[in-house]
């Protein structure tokens, strides 16, 4: 039975069920236990699974994920949670150099399927290092999987597979998406869920394709909604998955209306952005009616607070860029 | 104390027989070959070991079997056989000792100097040769041989070996003598490293039934001691709440002594203990650097008069426990296994180029599917063409 919560709680919700049904699910952080997360994405976890299950760490980065990969080795499914995306950087060495790297070190013999979880993005008027997107670093280190939710729903099933997975993977959390609400069947088994790395066509439509994911997905369906009323059918796919990207349903999207427009919000320069609209361009060259545009943050570091809303991308930024698609 | 309670700090004897650095190290066999039975610390720990005459001499032959290998990857190093070699010359009885006091059941985290644990763990000693030959990355079964992969990053497996030692502790697999412990290799250098700093505080926070085991070799490739710290390492420990030990590295009975009892205090629920093995790297940092730049020939000569190997062959000698015989077999012994890994190495094929694209994902990817198809066809393009 759907159940109508925030995007924060359904990641609560799902959390709560990975514990319940993996009794080597540990959850650890800075402050995940008693206060529940600064987000409170833990709130009440720790009450019912107690301190060894969901560990309040010492605060350093480098420490919750390094010690995660011990716990791994040993058999068990740490789910990190680093409190900011700009404070995953001391963790960085772990989980590119070490997390990424210890199943094909091995050769497959040893695994550490754990998560590494980031709310990450802007949005909220946080100060510096609060409200970045540091998504492409790891999309580009192999033998990372790296995924992000956008509503409720995905968030409380995405969680449960990543946790599932005996891949590595980086799970960004789109912060400032944390207290919109929707709908969420919390009883429905994970066996039957929307596969963990396919994208999703989040509105169908026939004359241009938006590439959305996270927090920037609601950009997305609202700029779409907005050309509707100006006689253009906009179809709107949520990556879900940033590695591996899922491009079939990309292709097929962007083959069938010609134009495509990727949004996000980290600067452009080499970004997820880059990545997709070079491989539209190899694949999809003779179906294109108009080259594939970016919109996405500056190539700055990310700006004090009372800028963010220029720095952002926002619905009239991606409607011009459609109208630019549509001019060419 | 409390039960579990455990002092904190320096524990050193002052003397430490000869030629012990200031403030003393834990010594039981000198230089010279005598055996001073026990020795207590500041503390009033006492450590000895009681080995049979057998073992004794099984320690001298795994002594001068590391060595021989060791010798015989740097020939095939220079030969250019392997792309690169971490030469553990004059560091045997440090890693033997330590990793002869390691139970079946303990983990290890090597960093990438650790052939002689490796040896001790019964890993294939050809398993490193692949790696510094340059056909895998490793590829040993960590679990099975409790010895984890070698992690070139300095420092990065302190924290593995943490957070495998709170597994220990969640699995319930402290608090008796048969319970495990974790043991975590890392040099000087790494000393200086952040990561290493939180694996103390992580270890000392959480209990973990965990030893570091700090090969203080004097050099972090050119860089002296001095350069890493201005107290002596084993103090560190203090300052994160858990015991230092300082030992002569060069030392196999003080080695395997000091790592059995912090090994037993740590599976016994006392927690972490640092170990400082005070010793030296004779060779170069690794095939790539040259120290004549970077330190002078009479500390090298200094350190070559507390060779760890000859002061076992004088104990052994003195104590009419072995003699010419017994000495020329183990050469021989090390000799063959040495020749033998020699022939397996040149035998060692690379690997087929498309495996390069194997054991990336657990669960596979299909981006990485289509590069490997697209690997696959490329190469087969070629095929009849004299390519």
């Amino acid at each position: 039975m759907a159940e109508k919560i925030t995007l924060g709680k359904a990641l609560n919700h799902g959390l709560r069920r990975a514990l319940e049904n993996d009794p080597k699910v540990v959850i650890m952080g800075e402050d995940v236990g008693k206060l529940g997360g600064v987000f409170r994405i833990t709130d009440g976890l720790q009450k019912d699974f107690g301190e060894d299950r969901v560990i309040d760490t010492p605060l350093a980065e480098a420490g919750i994920v390094g010690t995660a990969v011990g716990l791994a080795i040993r058999g068990y499914r740490p789910v990190c949670e680093i409190q900011f995306d700009g404070f995953v950087f001391p963790a960085y060495n772990q989980i590119v150099a070490q997390v990424a790297k210890m199943f094909y070190r091995s050769k497959g013999k040893v695994r550490v399927p754990m998560v590494i979880r980031i709310p990450f993005g802007g949005g909220i008027g946080a100060v510096e290092h609060h409200s970045e997107s540091p998504e492409a670093y790891f999309a580009h280190t192999p033998g990372l999987k790296v995924v992000t939710c956008s509503n409720p729903a995905d968030a409380y099933t995405m969680i449960q597979q990543a946790i599932a997975s005996d891949d590595p993977v980086v799970f960004f959390e789109p912060k400032r998406r944390y207290w919109e609400k929707g709908d969420v069947d919390l009883d429905a088994p994970l066996s039957g869920a929307y596969p963990l790395h396919a994208a999703r066509v989040a509105r169908p439509g026939s004359d241009a394709t938006l590439l959305a994911y996270g927090p920037m997905v609601r950009v997305a369906l609202d700029a779409a909604a907005a050309a509707a009323e100006d006689g253009r059918d906009l179809e709107v796919i949520d990556l879900r998955t940033l590695s591996p990207v899922d491009f079939p349903t990309i292709f097929e999207s962007v083959k069938r209306t010609g134009r495509a427009v990727v949004v996000h919000e980290a600067p452009g320069n080499l970004g997820m952005g880059a990545e997709l609209a070079a491989k539209i361009t190899e694949e999809c060259f003779y179906s294109l009616e108009a080259p594939v545009l970016r919109v996405t943050g500056y190539d700055i570091p990310y700006p004090a607070a009372r800028s963010e809303e220029e720095y952002l991308p926002d619905l009239d930024r991606l409607l011009d860029a459609v109208d630019r698609s549509f001019g060419w | 104390m409390a039960k579990g309670e455990r002092k904190a700090g320096a524990v050193p004897p002052s003397g430490g027989g000869t030629d012990a650095p200031a403030g003393g190290f834990v010594q039981l066999l000198t230089p010279d070959g005598e055996h001073l039975g026990s020795v207590t610390t500041a503390d009033g720990t006492t450590y000895s070991v009681d080995f049979t005459d057998e073992e004794y001499r099984g320690l001298y032959r795994d002594l001068v079997t590391v060595r021989r290998l060791d010798a015989e990857a740097t020939a095939l190093q220079r030969q250019g056989e392997l792309g690169l070699w971490a030469s553990l010359l004059g560091q045997e009885a440090a890693q033997v000792g330590s990793g002869r006091a390691l139970r079946p059941q303990d983990m290890a985290f090597p960093t990438y100097r650790e052939h002689g644990v490796l040896y001790c763990r019964g890993i294939d000693p050809i398993m490193p040769f692949g790696l510094f030959r340059g056909v895998d990355q490793g590829g040993w079964d960590a679990n099975e041989h409790k010895f984890n992969s070698y992690t070139i990053v300095i420092g990065s497996q302190t924290l593995h070996a943490t957070g495998y030692a709170m597994g220990v502790t969640m699995d319930g697999k402290t608090g008796s003598p048969d319970g495990e412990a974790v043991i975590a290799y890392f040099g000087d250098g790494a000393t200086s490293q952040g990561e290493v700093n939180e694996s103390f505080v992580w270890s000392g926070v959480f209990n973990a039934p965990i030893v570091f085991f700090c090969q203080n070799n004097q050099y972090a490739i050119s860089e002296p001691l001095e350069r890493q710290t201005r107290i002596p390492l084993y103090n560190r420990a203090a300052g994160y709440g858990f015991p230092g030990i300082r030992i002569d590295g060069n030392d196999v009975l003080a080695s395997y002594a000091v790592t059995r009892a912090a090994l037993d205090n740590a599976r016994n629920g006392q927690g972490p203990t640092l170990i400082e093995a005070y010793t030296y790297r004779m060779g170069a940092h690794t095939s790539s650097d040259d120290p004549t730049r970077y330190r002078i020939a009479s500390e090298v000569e200094s350190w070559k008069a507390k060779d760890p190997i000859a002061r076992v062959k004088a104990f052994l000698t003195k104590q009419k426990l072995a003699g010419d015989d017994f000495f020329a077999e183990v050469d021989e012994g090390a000799k063959q296994l040495a020749l033998s890994l020699r022939e397996r190495v040149l035998a060692m094929p690379d690997p087929q180029p498309v495996t390069m694209f194997d054991h990336v994902y657990p669960n596979g990817s299909p981006e990485l599917d289509e590069q490997r198809q697209a690997f696959t066809e490329y190469h087969a393009s070629f095929e009849g063409s004299g390519h």
